[in-house]
C-alpha cells in the first residue's frame, strides 16, 4: 500500500511540475506521438529485457551459491563452518562496484594465468557480480530458514536411518522453504536494484540506455524521471509477488 | 567378556556440558528382551544417558557396546539407527508429510525398501498401534496421544531391537496416556528390549523388569519393581519415590 501510494505520489507531483511550469520539462523527447519520442521511448524500454534477464540469473546462480555456503556454514565441525564465515563476512564487506571492475578487469586475467583464456563480457561479468555479492545474503536468510526448524526434526530423521543429505533434502528443507523463499524473493529487489551498476561496464540495460539518451538528447530530467519509473514498477510488480508468496506460506502453514 | 545375550552396555559413561558434569560414571547393562524403566528427579541425566546411547549426544569418557559392537566411529554409529528405535517426548513427527510417509521415509531411504513393501509395513505397524483411516493425514490433524502412537509406529517401521522412549506420555494431556502406555506394555509383552524414561509407577510396576534410579548424573539404584518400590535403599530414592507417589 505504502509503495503504492508513493508511487502515485510521484506521477502526481511529477505532472504538477509538467504542466503548471512547461519551462523547466521537456516531455517530447520521449512522447511516443512523435517519431523521434517512439523511437527514444522504444530504446529505453527495450533494456527491462536486459535488467529482467540479468536480474533472473544473478538470482539463480546466488541462490545456489548461498545454499552451498549455507550448507557448510552450519556445520559443528569449525574446520568446515570456517571457510563460509570467512566468504560472508569477506563478500559482505565489498562495495559492488569495485568488484564489478574486478570481476570484469581483473579476473580474466587471473584466468589467464591459469591457464584459461575466457573473456568475460559484460552480462556474465555483472551476472557473477551480483550473484556473488547476493550470496552473502542468500546464504543468511537459508541459515536462519533452516536453523528455525526445530532440532527434533533432525534427531527423529536420525533415528529412523536418514544421513544428512536425506535429512535436509526430505525433512528439513521441505519445512524451511516457507521461511526461505519469502526473504528470497524480497532479495531479488536488490538484484534488480543493484544491476543498475551493470551500466558502467557496458551492459545495454535499462541504466545504460538512460545514459546514452541523455548523451545525445540533453534531456537529464525526463529521461532519468521515467528510468526511476521503470523501476519503480519492476520492483512494485515484485513486492506484490513477495506479498502473494508471503501469504501463500502463511495460510499453508497453519495447515 | 562379552556376553552373547547383552543387548546394550554403557561403562563408566562420562559426560560434560561444558563445566557441569552431567553423567558421572554410569555404567548400565542391559539384557535382550528385557525392559528398563529410568526414573530420577528433573536434571538428573536421563535424557542424557539415553541420547548418548544412541548417539544422539556426543560423550567425553567410557564405552558404550550395542549388540556386543562398540558405538565408536561413524560405520558403527549409522548401523546404531536400524537397531534402535526412539521415541521423543514431542514425538517429532515430520508435520509437512502424511502420517503414511511418516512411517515409510526411513524404509524407503534408508533401508532401501520399495514403496509397496514400505507400506505394507507401515500400515501393519499403524494397526499395531490401533490408528487406522488415519494413514493419509497430516500429523497435526491427530491428537497428541495418537500423534505419539505415529512416532512409535513410525520407529517401529525401521524393525530396531531396541526401543527407546524418553517420557513418552510426559507431554500429553491425562486422558490420552493411558492409550500410549498400553501400546508400550504391548510391545514389551512381545519381547521388545527398551529403556524407558517415565514417572508413571503404575506403568512401571506393570512393565518393568528393572528400575534405574539416577540423580545428579550418577546411577544410584537399580532393583526389581516389587523391591523398587517397596523397600529403596537410599534416602535419595525413598524421597523420590514418597514425592512421587504422593499424586
Ligand atoms: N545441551 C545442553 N547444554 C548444557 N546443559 C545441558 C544440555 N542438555 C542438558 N543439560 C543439563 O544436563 C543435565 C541433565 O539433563 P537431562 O536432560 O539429561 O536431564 P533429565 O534427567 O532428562 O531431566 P528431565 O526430567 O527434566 O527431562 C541438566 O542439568 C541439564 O540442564
Ligand atoms: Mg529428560
Amino acid at each position: 500500500m505504502k509503495l503504492k501510494f508513493s508511487l502515485w505520489l510521484f506521477i502526481v507531483l511529477a505532472l504538477a511540475g509538467c504542466s503548471s511550469q512547461p519551462g523547466i520539462w521537456g516531455w517530447y523527447v520521449i512522447d511516443p506521438r512523435t517519431v523521434a519520442g517512439y523511437n527514444n521511448i522504444r530504446f529505453l524500454l527495450n533494456g527491462f529485457g536486459a535488467t529482467i534477464l540479468l536480474s533472473l540469473i544473478a538470482a539463480g546462480l546466488s541462490m545456489i551459491i548461498g545454499l552451498m555456503v549455507a550448507l557448510p556454514g552450519m556445520s559443528t565441525n569449525r574446520w568446515i563452518s570456517f571457510p563460509s564465515r570467512i566468504y560472508v563476512e569477506f563478500v559482505r564487506a565489498i562495495p559492488l562496484l569495485p568488484m564489478l571492475f574486478w570481476v570484469f578487469y581483473g579476473l580474466p586475467v587471473v584466468l589467464k594465468s591459469f591457464g584459461i583464456t575466457i573473456s568475460i563480457d559484460a552480462f556474465w561479468g555483472a551476472i557473477i557480480t551480483l550473484a556473488i555479492s547476493d550470496s552473502a545474503f542468500t546464504s543468511e536468510i537459508y541459515r536462519s530458514g533452516i536453523q528455525s526448524i526445530n532440532k527434533g526434526q533432525t534427531e527423529a530423521a536420525k533415528t529412523v536411518g536418514l544421513n544428512y543429505s536425506q535429512t535436509m533434502r526430505y525433512v528439513i528443507l521441505p519445512q524451511a522453504i516457507k521461511r526461505i523463499l519469502p526473504p528470497l524473493a524480497n532479495q531479488f529487489i536488490y538484484i534488480v536494484k543493484m544491476s543498475a551498476f551493470a551500466s558502467v561496464i557496458g551492459m545495454q540495460e535499462l541504466t545504460r540506455r538512460a545514459n546514452e539518451l541523455v548523451v545525445t538528447e540533453y534531456r537529464p530530467l525526463e529521461i532519468y524521471t521515467l528510468l526511476i519509473l521503470e523501476y519503480l514498477i519492476l520492483v512494485l510488480i515484485i513486492s506484490f509477488f513477495v506479498r502473494w508468496l508471503e501469504r501463500k506460506m502463511g495460510s499453508d502453514e497453519s495447515k | 567378556m562379552s556376553d552373547r545375550r547383552k543387548a546394550i552396555e554403557v561403562r563408566n559413561l562420562n559426560k560434560w556440558y561444558g563445566e557441569f558434569h552431567a553423567l558421572k560414571d554410569v555404567s548400565v547393562t542391559v539384557s535382550h528382551g528385557e525392559r528398563i524403566v529410568v526414573c530420577g528427579p528433573s536434571g538428573s541425566g536421563k535424557s542424557t544417558l539415553i541420547r548418548c546411547i544412541n548417539s544422539l549426544e556426543k560423550y567425553d569418557s567410557g564405552n558404550i557396546f550395542v549388540q556386543q559392537i562398540e558405538m565408536k566411529d561413524e560405520v558403527s554409529i549409522n548401523k546404531i539407527f536400524s537397531e534402535i528405535g526412539m521415541v521423543f517426548q514431542q514425538f517429532n513427527l515430520f508435520p509437512h508429510l502424511s502420517i503414511l510417509d511418516n512411517l515409510t521415509l526411513g524404509p524407503i531411504k534408508a533401508l532401501g525398501l520399495s514403496k509397496t513393501d514400505a507400506e505394507e509395513r507401515a500400515m501393519n505397524y499403524l494397526k499395531r498401534v490401533r490408528i487406522t483411516d488415519q494413514a493419509n493425514k497430516k500429523p497435526s490433524a491427530l491428537s497428541g496421544g495418537q500423534q505419539q502412537r505415529v512416532a512409535i509406529a513410525r520407529s517401529l517401521c525401521m524393525e530396531p531391537k531396541i526401543m527407546l522412549f524418553d517420557e513418552p506420555t510426559s507431554a500429553l494431556d491425562p486422558e490420552m496416556i493411558a492409550e500410549v502406555l498400553d501400546v508400550i506394555v504391548d510391545l514389551a509383552e512381545d519381547g521388545m528390549t527398551m529403556i524407558c524414561v517415565t514417572h508413571e509407577m503404575g506403568f512401571a510396576r506393570r512393565a518393568a523388569d528393572r528400575m534405574i534410579f539416577m540423580d545428579q548424573g550418577e546411577v544410584i539404584e537399580t532393583a526389581e519393581p516389587k523391591e523398587f518400590f517397596e523397600t529403596p535403599k537410599s534416602k535419595r530414592c525413598q524421597e523420590f519415590l514418597s514425592q512421587i507417589l504422593q499424586h
